[in-house]
């Protein structure tokens, strides 16, 4: 019965948030102020697991050809693949749960427990419009993140494939133009655009109607992280089994 | 003028608000007592709107809030001040910006005339060349003054305080109290102040409110409290020793 509770709750939560629309001027700072906390500030962690990822999968997928009669273009081909399919979509929103969805719910929640909350209601301010629109805003430039996470991922694979002497450029770009679908993308960006606005409004959820002190908050943004990460795999499987089976 | 009619409030099978009656009046700091967990915050949060009440209804100047329309509501809520217990100012602001706050979200004032206000407020709650600081920058006192600062700078009719003095030393939370008496008839403010705080009942208690266990006692002012041989009233007056030695020296006098 909690469950159902929480998901109606969620619900609400969300007309809540797209009611009574906080002044113009002032949504478009904060607008700016969430683009610049939840996308700028993620584009380091981002690059840096992608560039690194991507290499070992080109290194992993390597290793693991033992059979001569298969050619070296798999090298490129798996590597594009799997960070195009799952890596920068899935994976990394799964990091970006730790990273933006934490820093979400601990930020409303320390509002919640210092009262700023209550504080922006009794001033006739709908809170939810005010904290949670801007950031699902802010996230609609997470397909540009995951984009980023895409070209650094084979990128460092390449350069981890070729420098590392398991394929030639030739083989591995070779390997990266065959058999593409451009529909690949399509999918990966739709899911994408999906996992935003989970990574956007579960952690909101949890922050806003978490109750408690200091240690409550840190609770709420370990249940953020566990139930994002939930969400984010089973929509995946359902976008999936909808878009490529 | 606030009324608060027959105010029913509970959470679960708890009842925290028993049907409690009175009138706030204008002009004047309106204290509501009582121990911890008698109810004073939550009626002050069913006033503010904060929480709903179960039942019972109340009445700023003669409308009755659960009856307003969005518009009324909104206007309310302009006209609203609150000082919360902690301060609730906003961290990621700086001082100057989370006074200027309200008059963002509710004024098309440009920026200047925004400023202009701001350091009129500030230098009123005695508070100079900190528009630049961030909360956490500034002590418990100082964040108290922003907080008032904040309530204060859309020239609200109601100001609510919840526990003004919390955390600060008797020096500044006499300050505080002074202060805002001194808005409240400046402004002809309607106050609600929540405390537990003796001293304050004594400096700034023109009508008391004296809560038990989730009903009303008591109620009267100031000189009043002192008289009174309502022994719940009398009970708290008296639970500290330097009001017992007071009333002790008192009746020695007399």
């Amino acid at each position: 019965m909690k469950y159902l509770g929480d998901i109606g709750s969620y619900f609400l939560m969300l007309k809540k948030v797209f009611s009574s629309p906080t002044k113009r001027s002032v949504m478009k700072e904060l607008i700016f102020k969430e683009i610049d906390d939840l996308i700028i500030n993620s584009l380091w962690i981002v690059s840096f697991i992608s560039f690194f990822v991507g290499g070992v999968i080109a290194i992993q997928t390597a290793l693991n050809l033992e059979n001569p009669l298969i050619p070296k273009t798999l090298i490129g081909f798996a590597t594009r693949q799997s960070i195009i399919l799952e890596f920068a979509p899935t994976f990394m929103s799964i990091i970006m749960a730790g990273k933006v969805g934490s820093f979400i719910t601990s930020s409303i929640g320390s509002m919640r427990v210092t009262e700023q909350i209550d504080a922006l209601e009794v001033m006739g301010i709908n809170s939810l419009n005010y904290l949670v629109f801007p950031k699902i805003i802010a996230m609609l430039f997470y397909p540009f993140v995951i984009a980023i996470a895409m070209f650094l991922g084979i990128f460092g694979g390449f350069l981890a494939g070729v420098y590392g002497g398991f394929a030639s450029a030739t083989d591995f770009t070779a390997g990266l133009q065959d058999t593409f679908y451009p529909f690949h993308l399509v999918y990966a960006f739709i899911k994408t655009f999906l996992f935003a606005f989970i990574l956007a409004t579960v952690p909101s959820w949890q922050g806003y109607y978490m109750k408690g002190g200091a240690l409550e908050v840190g609770k709420a943004s370990t249940n953020s992280f566990v139930w994002t990460s939930v969400l984010i795999i089973l929509t995946n499987y359902i976008v999936t089994q909808l878009l490529l089976s | 003028m606030i009324k608060v009619d027959n105010i029913k409030k509970h959470f679960g099978k708890e009842e925290i608000l028993k049907g409690i009656s009175t009138t706030f009046e204008r002009g004047k700091t309106n204290l509501v007592i009582g121990r911890s967990g008698s109810g004073k915050t939550v009626m002050l949060k069913c006033m503010v709107g904060l929480f709903e009440p179960n039942s019972g209804e109340i009445y700023f100047e003669d409308k009755e809030m659960s009856l307003m329309n969005n518009e009324e509501h909104r206007i309310l809520r302009e006209e609203t001040g609150m000082l919360f217990q902690g301060g609730a100012l906003f961290d990621s602001m700086n001082i100057e910006d989370n006074v200027m706050f309200p008059l963002r979200m509710f004024s098309d004032k440009k920026r200047p005339e925004m400023l202009e206000r701001v350091n009129e407020v500030l230098k009123r709650v005695d508070l100079e060349n900190v528009n630049k600081k961030f909360p956490s920058e500034i002590s418990g006192g100082m964040n108290k003054r922003v907080s008032i600062a904040r309530a204060i700078v859309n020239n609200p009719k109601y100001l609510f305080c919840d526990e003004p003095n919390s955390g600060l030393d008797p020096r500044t939370a006499t300050l505080i109290d002074q202060l805002i008496q001194d808005i409240t008839k400046e402004n002809n403010i309607t106050t609600v102040v929540v405390t537990h705080d003796m001293n304050s009942v004594m400096e700034i208690g023109e009508k008391i409110v004296f809560l038990k266990n989730g009903s009303l006692v008591w109620q009267g002012n100031n000189q009043e409290i002192f008289k009174t041989d309502n022994t719940d009233v009398t009970d708290f007056v008296y639970s500290s020793d330097l009001f017992k030695k007071i009333r002790d020296i008192q009746l020695n006098e007399q």
